[in-house]
């Protein structure tokens, strides 16, 4: 306690006593008054000019007609029409000419980026390099073709999916209940040979056998796979499941059975075409078939 | 004497400020959640929404308990990036048959209130199992303990009975089946022609997780697989006051 305080006694109370304790009245300063007062003047008029009295069928609209429905239906279409010009040239131009155009190459990179990011990332990787059962995109090998107008009708219709009827479909045997666990081992040791693994070579030529009667059919003779099957090139030691002796037992045993989804519903014809742009220049891109 | 003298009473009379005070809040509560019941444009009418059926309730009280809330928002705010990044607006409709709602406040993952179909189902149990092995930078943690739970249903009924007591039209029908619709559902190769007359023809039946059995897992994936897709969206013409 300092003595400057003892002498405030004369100070103006505010009349209120307790036990002998007086309430001085140091009023609130000016401005954070009139600050308050604003705040309630702006509350009040913002419940007119906003959405927000509830009455009996609905709650009034507010002087401004404001509604957070139009406003992000005017911001979709206000997007949509400032790139409606090179979505619509993007939707209809031949799909081998969009990478020769180089305003219109630059659009689908950027606008294929961002709809890989959204929708693809989660199975294929946000890199691209995909993950075991997802196919890596970055690198030369394409289970159904790598040139713009096989990515594009992969993107569009998906792989062994249900809900489309154009979707990519093969499905490999479970050799499990054709073959012998023996039969399986040799299979297994033979494919391992195709791509130089190391194997056991007695084995691997009890299989081969075995690979041309059962396997050559989709997975050519030499191993190296059929686009139009969707059949694994098995020379190239690129392994979608992985190519160690387990995981091909497995994979010959109980075979596999890759989906993807059909983007027709979810995606506009420009956004498929601006993503299969994207993922035809990550690096493994083909040329077009002549 | 002028009211504001009498406030004195008040201050020196705790119990009667008490009371004061509690009628101030409840005056501003009912004037703020009574309208919610009558008005009508609080939940619009769309056509597609249907109850869970039993083997999607389950995964949604998987969900609930596992707090798959905590880090998920079920609930795409209309904003011109939500709506490009996870699709249509939510609407209030869509959550009519949550109890509790799973709306979320935070995202820590990505929302999941359309979540349904984008993904297959190996996917999911690949993702449950171990979600970096597919999103590498993922921070979820590991949930493969829900494949390896097998569950037989036996309360489902009761659950059933439970939200049609607060409202979820279930019919007598719908509990007396529950139990048999909810192994239905996770098996293709049963009859499951009463589960789709009862619940519609849009209803999924796979086995969900791939593995013999009616396991955590396949209630969770059927769940998240309906997420979001029961409102047609291209019969759904918005209106701008709601």
């Amino acid at each position: 306690m300092s003595k400057k305080q003892d002498d405030d006694l004369d100070y103006e109370t505010t009349g209120h006593e307790w036990d002998g304790i007086k309430e001085y009245n140091k009023p609130l300063p000016r401005w954070w008054l009139w600050t308050f007062y604003a705040t309630i003047v702006w509350a009040v008029l913002y419940t007119i000019a906003y959405p927000a009295w509830p009455g009996i069928k609905a709650a009034t609209p507010g002087l401004l007609g404001y509604s957070t429905r139009a406003e992000v239906a005017d911001e979709i279409t206000r997007f949509e029409d400032a790139n409606s010009d090179i979505n619509m040239q993007l939707a209809s131009v031949e799909l081998t000419e969009i990478s020769q155009d180089p305003d219109l190459n630059q659009y689908a990179q950027n606008a294929g980026g961002a709809v890989f990011r959204t929708w693809c990332a989660q199975c294929h990787g946000s890199g691209a390099a995909g993950a075991k059962g997802y196919p890596n995109l970055l690198d030369d090998d394409w289970l159904w073709g790598g040139d713009i107008e096989a990515i594009h009708h992969t993107i569009a219709h998906g792989i062994r999916n249900e809900e489309d009827m154009d979707a990519r479909w093969s499905q490999m045997p479970a050799y499990g209940e054709l073959f012998e666990e023996q039969e399986i081992a040799q299979v297994v040791n033979y494919v391992m040979s195709l791509s130089g693994e190391p194997q056991d070579a007695s084995m691997a030529d009890a299989g081969e056998t075995l690979f041309m009667d059962n396997c050559a059919a989709c997975h050519m003779e030499d191993g190296t796979g059929d686009r139009w099957q969707g059949a694994p090139n098995l020379t190239d030691a690129i392994w979608l499941y992985g190519g160690d002796y387990d995981t091909l037992v497995e994979t010959v045993t109980y075979s596999r059975f890759g989906v993807m989804p059909p983007w027709t519903e979810r995606l506009s014809e420009a956004e498929i075409r601006a993503v299969a742009t994207y993922v035809h220049a990550l690096g493994g891109g083909e040329a077009p078939a002549e | 004497m002028g009211i504001l003298d009498k406030h004195k009473i008040i201050e020196t009379n705790a119990t009667l400020l008490l009371v004061f005070s509690f009628l101030v809040v409840t005056i501003g509560g009912l004037v703020q959640i009574v309208p919610l019941f009558y008005l009508e444009n609080t939940i619009e009418e769309v056509d597609g929404m249907r109850p869970y059926t039993p083997l999607e309730l389950t995964g949604r009280d998987v969900y609930v308990r596992e707090g798959c809330y905590v880090c998920h928002s079920q609930m795409i705010r209309p904003m011109r990036d939500e709506v490009e990044r996870y699709g249509h607006y939510s609407l209030a409709a869509e959550s009519m048959y949550d109890h509790p709602f799973q709306w979320g406040s935070k995202r820590t993952g990505p929302d999941l209130a359309r979540v349904g179909g984008r993904y297959s189902d190996d996917w999911h149990v690949d993702h449950l199992r171990d979600p970096q092995s597919v999103v590498p930078e993922s921070v979820m943690p590991k949930y493969g303990h829900l494949e390896a739970t097998l569950i037989d249903g036996e309360h489902i009924g009761d659950l059933l009975s439970t939200n049609a007591f607060v409202g979820v039209p279930y019919t007598d029908e719908m509990i007396e089946t529950a139990q048999l619709d909810f192994r239905a559902q996770a098996d293709p190769d049963s009859d499951f022609d009463g589960l789709l007359e009862r619940y519609g023809e849009g209803v999924i039946v796979r086995n969900f997780d791939g593995r013999p059995g009616v396991s955590e897992a396949d209630a969770l994936i059927a769940y998240l697989q309906m997420l979001g897709t029961l409102v047609d969206f291209s019969t759904f013409t918005p209106d701008a006051s709601r």
